[in-house]
């Protein structure tokens, strides 16, 4: 399996994207030039962290027109696996590979800190190591990760399991003090209809040793490993 | 001069306002051997200032240790310090201050004191780790010292977060005395291969010039004479002296800086803070012993009509001046295309020794670089000193006058919801703390621990500062400074390595004001020669004053430490039930200079409490044995708030895992010096039970003070009979304050 790290000017969690998956996950890893088009055949995609071209009109508005995003789109359209970290999920909304948008936070204020984070749906191939309704300790630090979408299109979500993590409490308790942005329905990751696509805000890759706090984030990356050597194994 | 250049006249008014003295005036003139135009006399004034020549505190900062085995550049010599710490590695490190440009505009002044601290430490080669914030502001019940938080908190807050450095520590002090002059005092860390530093130099007869960064405009003009005046009721129209941050194209500077250092296209580099071209230019070429000429038509500009007066003096940030290799320029271009970013050839190295600035092939100024600089030319003063009268007075203290009869649980509380005490999560969630991935401990304990990647060492940071202390005690309070520095970052398992400071004092004209200066400055001198901590650099701001006062003498001390191995990381708070709580030092009756005093009775009285330096360093040097020995399970100093805070800090500072203790105290002194005076070398550790025997023995041989005093475990913190509070009350005060009193709306 090898995973394609786009690097964006503004891009500042890239190159941990880039260690995370090399030095701790053991898989091939390269960084993908925002001026290219070339995935440099990558099986999984991570549009990384950071304040692509500065965020100062919208975040991830400008990165969308990137060469580099015209290949990520069909890629995804065509099936490819796709993971928008913080940023990078600002970057799939504006894309419009994931729907919804992340405004400000309620508090208007950037966050950095630890969350919990309950996996709502454990069927897809960045969840499926852990089990429904398990607790990840992950942290998040963004100013603006407060998702919102129309109620309809909400529901939408639920009804398609596209709702893939929420914030919760050490328990698992989703509730409105475990809320760290104001999202909608306590929302920190989704997927597009297909599966393919995942945009979170917290960082997993910044949870993948025990000496940065916690390890949770290594089950996004064991999941798809498990999902390509099934792939190997069966084709 | 040039024809196509005008000049205004230079008249007394203009040399005036230009901050420079007659005398100083006659030695320009005699430098030049003639009248200096516009456009030099506005060279001078920058370069001249006290932000850029030091001429005030030279002298002093001189008398610091300023050598050790392990320096790669010492405090002066390049943009910042830089330690050798093996494997190859060294840290480059610096502390600064940006106060004047936050006091009149928070956000924008607090982010480019980041956006200027992180370029010292790019330009040097190194790749910035990790960035920390010494903080200073009035009351926080004014809502003008709320307004100045907030901006402050975001400024640093976006443009550490957009650079992608991690913002792992500092403090946040609140007192009257910074109310109308606030203290914002950033610390970047970088990292580099030792043999890939770069110079901050400009040599080689006919190398050329570049600019890169951002282009060139009118803001900031002047930054550096702003910076070097008190603040009045003139500085809110000032405000076109601060500059404006761009952390977007920092972040891709950094890239593009570091990448030509690489690959060797460059003799030497310096960032362009303060007097922008003017310093950097003459700064480098003094240093090469070489000259500069500048053609200022080729400066690339963002606003119409600029004067060579106003680009020289631009503060305008994101911006870099080259000594490119010669003909490696179309190199160095392809590298900063690539980020996105100008980067133009506007001059040459010369061997005449000047600095010359030429308009489309015309002279506007030429003066020799060295007169321009510190260590060269610039003028150097020694200023007249006197005991300010209020010390004799503040040292009295009559213990009868505070009353016995309180509710210590109640008093406990109130400490720990004081802003000064309590947690400063409210600032520091609004960092990113963990961008790069290397941050084992985060803001909240003693210091912060960054892991060397590729090693197995780690990298230990902090800044301290009881400007209390100084303003009673400068002397002492300078040692203590340092000392408690030094104390945290063995407290988190490091060896000291060496400081960078950051001297934040009022006008140097005033004799009382230059007293503490000299006294913090020997003060710091004592405790760095025992602690074996040479002074890398730093900064000093004089001027911070209000109409109403003149702040504490606040040298911030910004230390960073070795940490040998991973597993000698530690942190303050308990970790196990059962554990036995130790303490290491001696309680003694001295509530002088306290939190509590200022807290409760809003007084301050009484002396610094005693320091015995050589006795401190025996204690650090046991207990980092004994970290290193695997006897530690946690460390936390005693500091303001005194034994019962510290205490409290080491069941609650963990957030995700709170923890009660059990405390007996056999002193036989009064109970508000027990628990909250600040009596200092003393430090809470904790440790197995199976442990206990053999780290008393550890201490006992070292000759250093330790008793076990109480044992960690249940869901509450009792000491004797007098305290006994359930860890969510303690929680609650200390956790939700800050929030509370920042976030008033009045």
């Amino acid at each position: 399996m090898k995973f394609g790290v786009v690097t964006f000017p503004g891009s500042n969690c890239d190159y941990d994207a880039y260690a995370a998956v090399r030095h701790v996950v053991g898989e091939e890893v390269e960084f993908l030039w925002h001026k290219s088009n070339d995935l440099l055949g990558s099986d999984v995609i991570i549009l990384p962290g950071g304040f692509t071209y500065g965020d100062y009109l919208r975040s991830g508005a400008i990165a969308k027109f990137s060469p580099i995003m015209e290949s990520v789109i069909k890629f995804a359209n065509s099936g490819g696996k796709v993971i928008g970290i913080c940023n990078g999920f600002q970057v799939l909304t504006e894309s419009g590979l994931l729907p919804g948008a992340l405004i400000r936070n309620e508090h208007l204020r950037f966050s950095c800190k630890y969350v919990h984070l309950k996996v709502s749906n454990n069927q897809t191939v960045y969840t499926s190591a852990c089990k429904q309704g398990d607790v990840l300790k992950i942290p998040i630090a963004h100013g603006e990760g407060n998702y919102y979408n129309f109620d309809g299109d909400i529901k939408t979500l639920e009804d398609n399991n596209q709702i893939i993590f929420r914030y919760c409490d050490e328990n698992g308790d989703v509730n409105e003090q475990s809320n760290p942005n104001g999202s909608i329905n306590n929302i920190a990751g989704i997927s597009n209809k297909e599966g393919n696509v995942l945009g979170m805000m917290p960082h997993p890759e910044r949870a993948v040793e025990k000496i940065l706090g916690s390890t949770d984030g290594l089950k996004l990356f064991e999941s798809l490993q498990m999902a390509f050597s099934k792939t190997s194994i069966g084709g | 001069m040039s024809q196509q250049h005008i000049q205004p006249e230079v008249t007394p008014e203009m040399v005036e306002t230009h901050g420079l003295t007659p005398d100083e005036y006659e030695k320009i003139k005699e430098i030049l051997g003639r009248e200096p135009n516009y456009t030099e006399l506005g060279i001078f004034s920058v370069m001249w200032s006290e932000h850029c020549s030091y001429k005030n505190s030279i002298s002093l900062i001189k008398t610091l240790p300023r050598d050790g085995d392990n320096l790669l550049a010492k405090a002066g010599e390049e943009n910042a310090g830089a330690v050798d710490i093996g494997d190859g590695m060294a840290i480059v490190f610096k502390i600064e201050s940006h106060n004047h440009p936050s006091a009149v505009e928070p956000y924008q002044g607090a982010a480019t004191g980041v956006g200027g601290i992180l370029r010292d430490i790019f330009t040097m080669g190194a790749r910035p780790i990790a960035a920390l914030n010494s903080l200073r502001f009035g009351s926080p019940d004014n809502p003008r010292v709320r307004y100045l938080v907030d901006g402050v908190v975001r400024g640093i807050g976006d443009y550490g977060n957009a650079f992608g450095v991690p913002t792992v520590g500092g403090e946040v002090y609140f007192d009257d005395c910074y109310t109308g002059n606030p203290l914002i005092n950033a610390m970047a860390v970088g990292i580099m291969e030792t043999e890939k530093i770069a110079s901050a130099t400009a040599e080689g007869n006919g190398n050329p010039i570049m600019i890169v960064g951002s282009k060139t405009g009118r803001d900031g003009i002047h930054g550096a004479t702003f910076a070097s005046e008190d603040l009045s009721e003139k500085s809110e129209s000032q405000r076109s002296s601060v500059q404006v941050g761009d952390p977007f194209t920092e972040k891709l500077l950094v890239e593009a800086t570091l990448e030509i250092i690489k690959k060797d296209l460059i003799v030497g580099i310096q960032d362009m803070g303060a007097a922008g071209i003017t310093c950097s230019s003459s700064e480098m070429s003094a240093k090469g012993e070489s000259g500069i000429e500048i053609n200022i038509e080729e400066v690339p500009v963002r606003e119409e009509k600029m004067t060579p007066y106003e680009i020289l003096l631009s503060e305008s940030q994101e911006r870099m001046l080259v000594c490119v290799k010669k003909g490696m320029t179309d190199a160095v271009t392809e590298v900063f295309d690539k980020w996105g970013l100008d980067s133009k050839v506007v001059g040459k190295v010369t061997d005449d020794k000047l600095f010359t600035v030429k308009l489309n092939g015309e002279i506007v100024s030429q003066i020799p670089s060295d007169c321009l600089v510190l260590g060269g030319g610039a003028p150097i003063y020694k200023r007249e000193t006197k005991r300010p009268t209020y010390m004799d007075e503040i040292v009295k203290i009559n213990l009868d006058d505070y009353s016995l009869d309180r509710d210590w649980n109640d008093t406990l509380l109130t400490m720990l919801a004081s802003p000064n005490i309590c947690r400063k999560s409210w600032v520091y969630d609004q960092y990113d703390s963990m961008v790069r991935t290397n941050t084992a401990v985060g803001p909240g304990s003693d210091a912060a621990v960054l892991r060397l990647r590729k090693t197995d060492k780690a990298l230990a940071m902090t800044t301290d500062c009881n400007a209390r202390y100084c303003y009673v005690n400068p002397r002492r309070g300078g040692q203590a400074a340092v000392t408690e520095a030094a104390r945290n970052i063995v407290c988190s398992g490091g060896q000291p390595l060496a400081i960078t400071n950051c001297l934040n004092f009022g006008n140097p004209y005033k004799p009382e004001i230059y007293y503490g200066f000299t006294e913090a400055i020997g003060g710091m001198g004592d405790a760095c020669r025992v602690f074996n901590t040479p002074v890398t650099g730093g900064n000093v701001s004089f001027y911070n004053e209000d109409p109403d006062r003149a702040v504490f003498p606040t040298p911030t001390i910004g230390m960073i430490g070795l940490i040998e191995h991973l597993d000698h990381i530690t942190t303050q708070w308990f970790k196990n039930n059962g554990d036995a709580i130790f303490m290491l030092g001696e309680n003694k009756e001295e509530l002088g200079a306290s939190e509590y005093l200022h807290t409760i009775y809003n007084v301050t009285k009484g002396d610094v409490p005693e320091l015995d330096l050589d006795a401190e360093k025996k204690m650090q040097d046991a207990l980092l044995t004994a970290i290193r020995n695997g006897l530690i399970n946690s460390a936390h100093d005693c500091s303001e708030g005194g034994l019962a805070t510290a205490i409290a800090e080491c069941c609650i500072s963990n957030e995700d895992d709170k923890i009660g203790a059990t405390i007996k105290l056999d002193d036989s002194i009064r109970v508000d010096a027990l628990l909250f005076g600040e009596t200092l070398s003393r430090i809470v550790i904790s440790c197995s039970v199976s442990d206990a025997d053999k780290l008393a023995e550890h201490f006992k041989s070292a000759g250093v003070a330790c008793r076990q005093i109480g044992t960690v475990g249940g869901t509450e913190l009792t000491i004797n009979d007098t305290i006994s509070l359930p860890l969510a009350q303690m929680t609650t005060a200390f956790y939700d304050s800050m929030t509370e009193k920042i976030e008033k709306v009045s």
